[in-house]
Parts: structure tokens; C-alpha cells; sequence
């Protein structure tokens, strides 16, 4: 796969031009929803003018379609969206091209980021990049699925519950969710204000470090976010306490994923490093806290979308409450609304206390189990999903199974910590498998020189 | 109708929740301008005050010190962790389908106003607490249409919450004009009434005397001055008792005020009531505040009505000139930097100057802003003291304030100018008095006042003011008239 380097120095329309051809070439497998073919065009002939410079000068990328962006609609693959254009870009995309990145495409998504396989796309699934039978996993699919084709060397991608590192674990990618606040959000349809971080994909540790040193900072316009802290480390870390947690390792965890992983801890411990099993017990409650948060969170993020003021307004309603009614239900996919109903539900008069308060106060439990364990290790590992990418089609029928695969990626979300997703090796059936490092608030860069510096082991 | 001895068995019980905008310069959480008083609908609209996706609030700093002061004009405690939170519900000028508010962690908790009513006496108005929060749009009907305009979302507003604490129409006026006089006094709001820069919403229930329950609630809505606030109290209470005179119960509801009809009418009742599914404000960090820091804050608050009163109560001024001179702030700071550089008596004699400049009735539309030049505080001090000293009279005196506060001029200026230095010189007036006395028209005067009617005095000596063109000293002049006659 390239690097960002083989992007550099060069004609920066024809970088464009044989990425847009490749998009084309690889349109059956449905990672992007749409090109902003004239911009990136314009973009690139200003770029080989040199009136924009800059780290990324030329080197083309793609956002998954719930950042605002020009060029394209920000449909989030919702109906609701479906032919809204931003008047403003997302501070990421805003600060890849002040260095002269350009985009080229907006990646499909499960609709407004609710999903773990892209399955929930309004526009229809994104395809894996090894096995067009497979999913590309979610919620940003189509910027794994991209960055894994090489049509692409890095896609931006939020990850909310493991958004970014399931999916870059599902095509053998490389995928950075961030401290939370590390990087900001404006610009990005909200999903769990709480939870939503940005990062990206690429194909090695060394370019999503420069990405992540892009995009990160302090921004005016989201309060959320920290003061600048991402620095890249280029050598390789001293020898470091990992710890391996054990729950993750159980025996309903699929046995090749098991097998990479611990291959990639004996690789650590050959490079010198501390490994040892570790246990966060709290983990077996962490979907339950997810799944009341988050969708507490959504029912709040999504009811700005009411086809009032823009995007989709259902024709020929006679009064308010259908004008809300229907161009919701028009707009919104299954798992939208049944996230809007749980979220809602839970944040009732009188179930508050019971679930959301309860939930939060649980979430702050998880906290302080990760904190002591940081008081030893300065990393832990574990797998990023219990299967390799699993069938098109086989978890749809079953919301229950499809929230259980997010149950390694949740915890890092919950309490805002950084994690990584690097791939570890395939599956005995070829699929790619990644194995998932996590680190103390603010220990971004330091994971990513930790995983580059296994990169060649 | 009910007649007076019924009304006489029940007591009321009224609490205030009052919406005050404060008075930044850009909206609560947008770069917006926050003055869309002239401004064509949607027009002072940014993406974040539309909902646009992606959009994210930038907490108004200003906004917050804003609420400190008005948290030292409540008496009441800053919270030193406040937070936001968002209370849903779908309406089309509610643009993010959440109002951004402060339900569990206001920033300001407790405290107390102490109302004057017109009879003289005090009524002390606990606070519950007082949040932050910002305002929606507005929807306007037209037929089988609405339109939105959304200038007014995103407006910064605190709402201040009072204990049931008020149990008088006239409680409820005085404690409404006096959260007005605090809140503009400390700058916290610009107070124009008419653009509903204070709204307030009364809460009035009634009970059988000497019961120790409270009765059923109604909310009367979006009252927008002190007189409406009054009216509403008197019109809700008789309403409430023919309606347990009746036999019928108070069901709890939100009623509307109609100031042309002036009565209320129901709008909803509580079977209809929202549930908003309150929660915390993740995008918003929480307000954290120092000690020192709002002490900082708090100290540029300048001096409030309470103040006034307790200075001005104390160096003798009579209810009528404090209540007039409380009406205009930059009147009442005046008067006290004058009597602090000079005494109460030169005060209270500018005083009643400023007195005859303001109207009471002036100041239910708006802040009173009492149009003067920019008068040198030791002019009106001059100017008192001429009038105190004899130099004027007290018509010249008036006379030269008039003038003065149109061209700024110095007293002793105004008064050569117009010729209005009163006359003392005991010669001249004698002059003018024999010529007064020897004027065939004061002949009956001359006569009766030697037959003891002394009222007539007055007519004699109106006379000498009127040919010495009001400069002669009238106390001088009624001596030499006596010393004649």
C-alpha cells in the first residue's frame, strides 16, 4: 500500500486524477458516496501553481460524508441529508488543506454514524476491501475500505464506540480514535457529544502521526477541545509495561483473533517490552452504559433534524405534528430511530435517575478501573473486535449481536481515552485482523511511535 | 361579580419567574449580534443559531459576568460549578429541538429582594435560584401558514425564580419594578420593556384564610410590564375565587394575559405538559468560578437602589424625591456624588430639581434616561448654593437648571446672562417698593392689609417681583413693605 511520501513532490492532478480513476475503477465495492471531482481538480492545478503548499501538497483524501465539506453534499448517508451542501468545512478538512491536502470523495457511513458494518447506510452497504461478501464495518467503512484499496493513502473518520478502529481492524488498516478533544469537532454531524472524536486512516503509524498533528489542537469552536498536546515521536519508545487485558481474551472471542494477538505481544516482548495479563473487570457493564449514553446522547444530536430549516420536509402533511413525523421517518433509517426511541426512553421523566444517571455513574467507575491500571502500565492491548469481518447481511437481523462486537471498543470511548487499531495478521480464512492499543488521556503520540516501531517485527 | 367581603376570605400566594436578556453584545452561544431590535427576520442568524449540522456552542463569557452581577443584585450566591443542560421539545423556532438551559447546576442559588411598595412598607422576596439560558425565535401565523424568524434564538437570558413569597397585587408590582431597577442599575440588561427585555410570569394560587395548604397554581405567561404584572395578580385572584365560589376546582394550567381586554385566558393545562428529557450539555464544559474571581467581577457592579435608599433615608429626603430620583440611575449617581462633595439639603435642592424632569409613569415602557447637557457636577452644587445663599430666587433657579442642563453653561454665566441675580440691595428694592405702594393700583391692597387682612401681602409683593423682572429678594422686599405700612 503507498504512503502519504509517494505523493509528495509529485504532479499533484495527475495524484488526483489516478485517484479519482481508481475511486471509479473500484465503485462495486461502495465506499464513497460521492466525488467533489471540480474542486479536488481546481485544488490540485493550484497546488502544481504553487499557490498552496504546505505538509500534504497534492496528496489526496477522503472524508467520510458526516464532516462538511465543499464540493459534495454532507448527506451523513441519510435521507434527512441527502442533498444538503455545507456552507462551512469541518476544522479537519479546514486544516489538512491549509497544508495542501486534497479532498477527493466522501466515504459512506452507516447513516449518521449508528452502526458497526456500513450496513445502515441509506445509500446501501460499503463492501470489504479483502472479501466483497464481508462487511466493511462501521461506522466509517468507507474510509477504511478506501484507505485499504489504495485509492487513498489516508481517509479521515469519526469514531464514537469504535467507529474508526473496527472498521480499519475489518480491512487492514491503521486507524487512530484520539483523546477525546484532542481534535475538534466542529463541523461533523454531532452523533454523542460525550464520546465523538475525530482521527483517521492510513496505511502505517508514521502518516496517521502526521495526519493526527494535522488536525489536532485547540479550536475557538468547540470548547471540548484540549490545549495542544500531539507532538509526533519519531524514536522508538523505551521499554514500556503492557498490559494485556484478559477479558477481552475469553473464549467467545473468534480463536484467530486470540492468535494475533497474542503474537503481537510475544513480538512486544521480543522488542523488550513488560507484558502482562491485566484485568478490567467493569467491562462486561460497558455496553450497557454505552447503550444508554449514546443513544440518550443521539435522541438530543438528531432532533435539530425536524425538516423546518433544511434538509429533508416530507410534502403534503396537513399539521406540525406530521410535518416532524414524517419527514423523520422518511429521513431516518431503522437503527436512527431505534436509537432515538432507546435514548429517548431512557431520558424520560422518572427513568432518568435509573438509567442515564445510573449509567454515567458507572461510566465514572470504568474511569477510575482504567486509571489504576495506568498507575502500572503505561499501555494496555487487547483485540479491537471479538470476529475478522463478519457476512453482509449476517448480524442485520439482530441489533443485539451487532452491539456486542462493540464491546472492546467502547471502553476507550467511554472514558476518552486514545486507542489504536494496527493490523496484527489475518485470519486462517485471509481476513485481516488488528489488534487494538490503548493508552492514559494524551498518550496518542506515544502509541503511534509504539506501533510503528513494531511495524517492521 | 364578587363582592369585596368574599375576596376578603381568601389569601393569595404569588411567585415570580422572570426572564431578564442580558446585555451582551453577541448572542449566548454565537458570534451573532445580540441587538435585533431593527433587524429584518433572519437576518442576525449564524450557522450556530440555526442548527446547521456540525455546529457546536462557544459559551458567551461575557454572558456569565453578566449573571454574577446579577447575582450580587439578588443577594444570592455564584455557584462555583454551574453547568448547561438541554430541555427538548419540537417547536419550528426552536432551532436544535433542545433549548440550551441550566436545570440541575444554576449558576446562581438563593438570595433575596427587598421590594417598596407605595404604602411605605417592604415586601422581602426569597430566590430560589436564577440559571442561565438562551432564548428561542419567534413564530408569527399567518392563515394556513407560520413563518419563522430565528434573530432572537440564541439570545442570552437569565431566569430569576422566587420563593412564593408575595401575597399582594401590589407586592407583585413592586417586586417586578424592582428586579427591573436591579438588573439595569447593575448593567446586567438594557431593561427596554417594550422589546420584552424583561418578561415575567406570575404564579398565583389561592386558599380559604389561615389555611395551611396552598391552593392549585396558574401561570400567567409573558407579562411585560409592572402594571400588567398587577393587573394579572387582581384579575386571576377574582377569577380563582368565583371559580371556588362556584364550587369549581383551579385546575393548574398556563393562562395568557390579553392587555387590551385585560384579563387572562387559558392556553394549556398541565395533562398537556411536555416532557422535556432534560439532560447534561456535553458539548459545553462546566462554568467553573473562583472566589476571587467573582468577587472581581462583582465589585464593578456600581451602586444599586438599596443603596440609594439607606443613604438617602438616613440624610432625611422624603419618599416622593427618593422613588423620582431612583427612576433614572444616572439621576440618583448625581445626586450622590453631590451630596458627598457638598451636604443633603444642596442634594435634596438638586434633587427636587430632577424631580420635576421625571415622571413616574415614564418609566413603564423603559430605562428613563433624563436628557441633559453634560453639566459639571459642581454647577448644580453652584447653582444650589446661589439659590440657598439669596443670589436667585427660587423661579431663577429653576429658571438657570433649565438652561443649564440645555447648554451646559456655568450657573453664574446663565444667571448674568439672563439677568436673574436676585437683588438684595436694600436701597434699590426700597425703590421699587415705594414706587409699588404709591401705584394707584395697590391702593385697595394698601387698605386692607392696614386693616389686618395680611394675605394681601402677597399680591404687594408679587407686584415689586414683577417690576424688578423677578430678581428682587422676596423675603427683603415683604420687610420693607411691612416697615411702611
Amino acid at each position: 500500500m503507498s504512503t502519504i511520501a509517494d505523493f509528495i513532490n509529485k504532479n499533484a492532478r495527475q495524484n488526483v486524477l489516478d485517484a479519482l480513476a481508481k475511486a471509479k475503477d473500484n465503485e462495486s465495492y461502495h465506499a464513497l458516496l460521492s466525488l467533489t471531482e471540480a474542486r479536488a481538480l481546481e485544488r490540485a492545478d493550484a497546488v502544481d501553481r504553487g499557490e498552496i503548499t504546505g505538509r500534504l501538497a497534492g496528496v489526496p483524501f477522503v472524508v467520510k460524508d458526516n464532516f462538511l465539506a465543499y464540493g459534495a453534499p454532507t448527506t451523513a448517508a441519510s435521507k434527512m441529508l441527502e442533498s444538503f451542501n455545507a456552507p462551512l468545512q469541518a476544522t479537519a478538512v479546514e486544516k489538512l488543506e491549509a497544508e495542501g491536502a486534497i479532498c477527493i470523495g466522501k466515504a459512506n457511513l452507516d447513516a449518521f454514524a449508528h452502526g458497526g458494518s456500513t450496513e445502515n447506510s441509506a445509500f446501501g452497504p460499503t463492501k470489504n476491501a479483502i472479501d466483497q461478501t464481508r462487511v466493511a464495518g462501521g461506522s466509517s467503512g468507507g474510509s477504511a475500505v478506501v484507505t485499504a484499496l489504495d485509492i487513498v493513502p489516508f481517509a479521515l473518520g469519526s469514531d464514537t464506540g469504535g467507529s474508526i478502529r473496527q472498521p480499519a481492524s475489518f480491512n487492514g488498516v491503521v486507524g487512530v480514535k484520539p483523546t477525546y478533544g484532542t481534535v475538534s469537532r466542529y463541523g461533523v454531524v454531532a452523533m454523542a457529544s460525550s464520546t465523538d472524536t475525530i482521527g483517521t486512516f492510513a496505511t502505517n503509524a508514521a502518516d496517521a502521526a502526521l495526519i493526527m498533528d494535522i488536525i489536532s489542537g485547540r479550536d475557538s469552536k468547540d470548547m471540548t477541545t484540549l490545549p495542544d498536546f500531539f507532538a509526533t515521536i519519531t524514536e522508538a519508545p523505551a521499554p514500556l509495561k503492557i498490559g494485556l487485558i484478559k477479558e477481552f481474551m475469553s473464549p467467545e472471542v473468534d480463536q484467530d483473533v486470540r492468535d494475533r494477538v497474542n503474537e503481537y505481544a510475544d513480538k512486544l516482548k521480543t522488542a523488550g517490552h513488560q507484558i502482562d495479563d491485566v484485568s478490567l473487570p467493569i467491562v462486561s457493564l460497558t455496553l450497557a452504559m454505552y447503550y444508554i449514553i449514546v443513544p440518550a446522547e443521539i435522541s438530543s444530536n438528531l432532533a435539530r433534524y425536524d425538516g423546518i430549516r433544511y434538509g429533508r420536509r416530507s410534502q403534503g402533511v396537513q399539521t406540525l405534528a406530521q410535518l416532524y413525523g414524517r419527514s423523520r421517518d422518511e429521513g431516518f433509517v431503522t437503527e436512527n430511530k431505534r436509537r432515538i426511541m432507546i435514548g429517548s426512553y431512557v431520558l424520560s421523566s422518572g427513568f432518568f435517575d435509573a438509567y442515564y444517571l445510573q449509567a454515567q455513574k458507572a461510566r465514572t467507575l470504568l474511569i477510575n478501573e482504567f486509571n489504576e491500571l495506568f498507575k502500572t502500565y503505561d499501555v494496555l492491548i487487547g483485540p479491537v473486535a471479538p470476529t475478522p469481518a463478519f457476512l453482509l447481511g449476517e448480524n442485520t437481523g439482530d441489533p443485539i449481536k451487532m452491539y456486542l462486537a462493540d464491546i472492546m471498543t467502547v471502553p476507550a470511548s467511554l472514558a476518552g481515552l486514545p486507542a489504536i487499531s494496527v493490523p496484527a495478521g489475518t485470519s486462517t480464512a485471509g481476513l485481516p485482523i488488528g489488534v487494538q492499543l490503548m493508552g492514559q488521556r494524551r498518550s496518542d503520540a506515544m502509541l503511534l511511535s509504539l506501533a510503528e516501531s513494531m511495524e517492521q517485527k | 361579580m364578587i363582592d369585596e367581603e368574599t375576596l376578603q376570605k381568601y389569601d393569595m400566594t404569588i411567585g415570580i419567574e422572570c426572564h431578564v436578556q442580558l446585555a451582551t453584545t453577541t448572542k449566548l452561544f454565537s458570534g451573532a449580534d445580540n441587538d435585533a431590535r431593527e433587524a429584518a427576520p433572519n437576518t442576525v442568524v449564524n450557522p450556530i443559531d440555526f442548527g446547521l449540522p456540525g455546529m457546536l456552542p462557544v459559551l458567551n463569557r461575557e454572558a456569565v459576568n453578566l449573571a454574577i452581577k446579577a447575582g450580587k443584585a439578588l443577594n444570592s450566591e455564584i455557584a462555583h460549578v454551574s453547568r448547561f443542560d438541554r430541555k427538548h421539545y419540537f417547536y419550528p423556532d426552536l432551532p436544535k429541538g433542545y433549548q440550551t438551559t441550566q436545570m440541575y447546576h444554576p449558576i446562581i442559588i438563593g438570595g433575596h429582594v427587598d421590594a417598596p411598595l407605595e404604602d411605605g412598607t417592604t415586601v422581602t422576596v426569597r430566590i430560589h435560584h436564577a440559571h442561565m439560558e438562551e432564548d428561542a425565535g419567534k413564530l408569527t401565523h399567518f392563515g394556513d401558514y407560520s413563518l419563522v424568524d430565528l434573530n432572537r434564538a440564541g439570545t442570552p437570558l437569565i431566569e430569576i425564580v422566587s420563593e412564593p413569597d408575595i401575597h399582594s397585587p401590589a407586592a407583585a408590582k413592586a417586586y417586578a419594578t424592582e428586579l427591573y431597577r436591579l438588573m439595569t442599575y447593575a448593567g446586567v440588561t438594557n431593561g427596554d420593556l417594550y422589546h420584552g427585555n424583561m418578561r415575567f410570569d406570575v404564579n398565583i394560587s389561592i386558599a380559604p384564610k389561615g389555611a395551611l395548604e396552598l391552593g392549585t397554581r396558574a401561570e400567567v405567561k409573558n407579562l411585560n410590564s409592572f402594571r400588567s404584572v398587577e393587573r394579572a395578580a387582581e384579575h386571576e385572584f377574582r377569577r380563582q375565587v368565583e371559580q371556588l365560589e362556584k364550587g369549581e376546582r383551579i385546575v393548574q394550567e398556563t393562562r395568557g394575559w390579553d392587555d387590551a381586554k385585560q384579563k387572562t385566558s387559558s392556553q394549556r393545562s398541565k395533562e398537556d405538559a411536555q416532557d422535556y428529557r432534560y439532560m447534561p450539555d456535553a458539548d459545553i464544559p462546566p462554568i467553573v468560578l473562583e472566589d476571587a474571581e467573582i468577587a472581581e467581577i462583582q465589585a464593578t457592579v456600581p451602586h444599586l437602589p438599596p443603596y440609594f435608599r439607606a443613604q438617602w433615608n438616613e440624610a432625611g429626603f422624603n419618599k416622593d424625591i427618593i422613588d423620582a430620583l431612583l427612576l433614572s440611575q444616572s439621576s440618583a449617581e448625581l445626586i450622590e456624588r453631590i451630596r458627598l462633595s457638598s451636604d443633603a439639603d444642596i442634594a435634596k435642592r438638586v434633587g427636587f430639581w430632577f424631580l420635576k424632569l421625571v415622571s413616574k409613569d415614564d418609566a413603564e415602557d423603559g430605562p428613563l434616561r433624563v436628557a441633559t447637557a453634560d453639566v459639571a457636577d459642581n454647577y448644580y452644587i453652584e447653582l444650589a448654593t446661589m439659590v440657598q445663599d439669596g443670589k436667585l430666587n427660587s423661579n431663577a433657579g429653576d429658571a438657570v437648571f433649565e438652561e443649564m442642563n440645555k447648554t451646559g453653561e456655568a450657573p453664574t454665566v446663565i444667571a448674568e446672562r439672563l439677568n436673574l441675580i436676585q437683588v438684595s440691595d436694600e436701597g434699590a428694592i426700597a425703590a421699587i417698593v415705594d414706587e409699588v405702594l404709591a401705584d394707584p393700583a395697590s391702593a385697595q391692597a394698601v387698605t386692607d392689609l392696614r386693616a389686618g387682612n395680611d394675605k394681601v401681602i402677597g399680591f404687594l409683593v408679587g407686584q415689586v417681583m414683577k417690576k424688578s423682572q423677578g430678581k428682587a429678594n422676596p423675603a427683603l422686599a415683604q420687610k420693607l413693605i411691612r416697615e411702611r405700612l
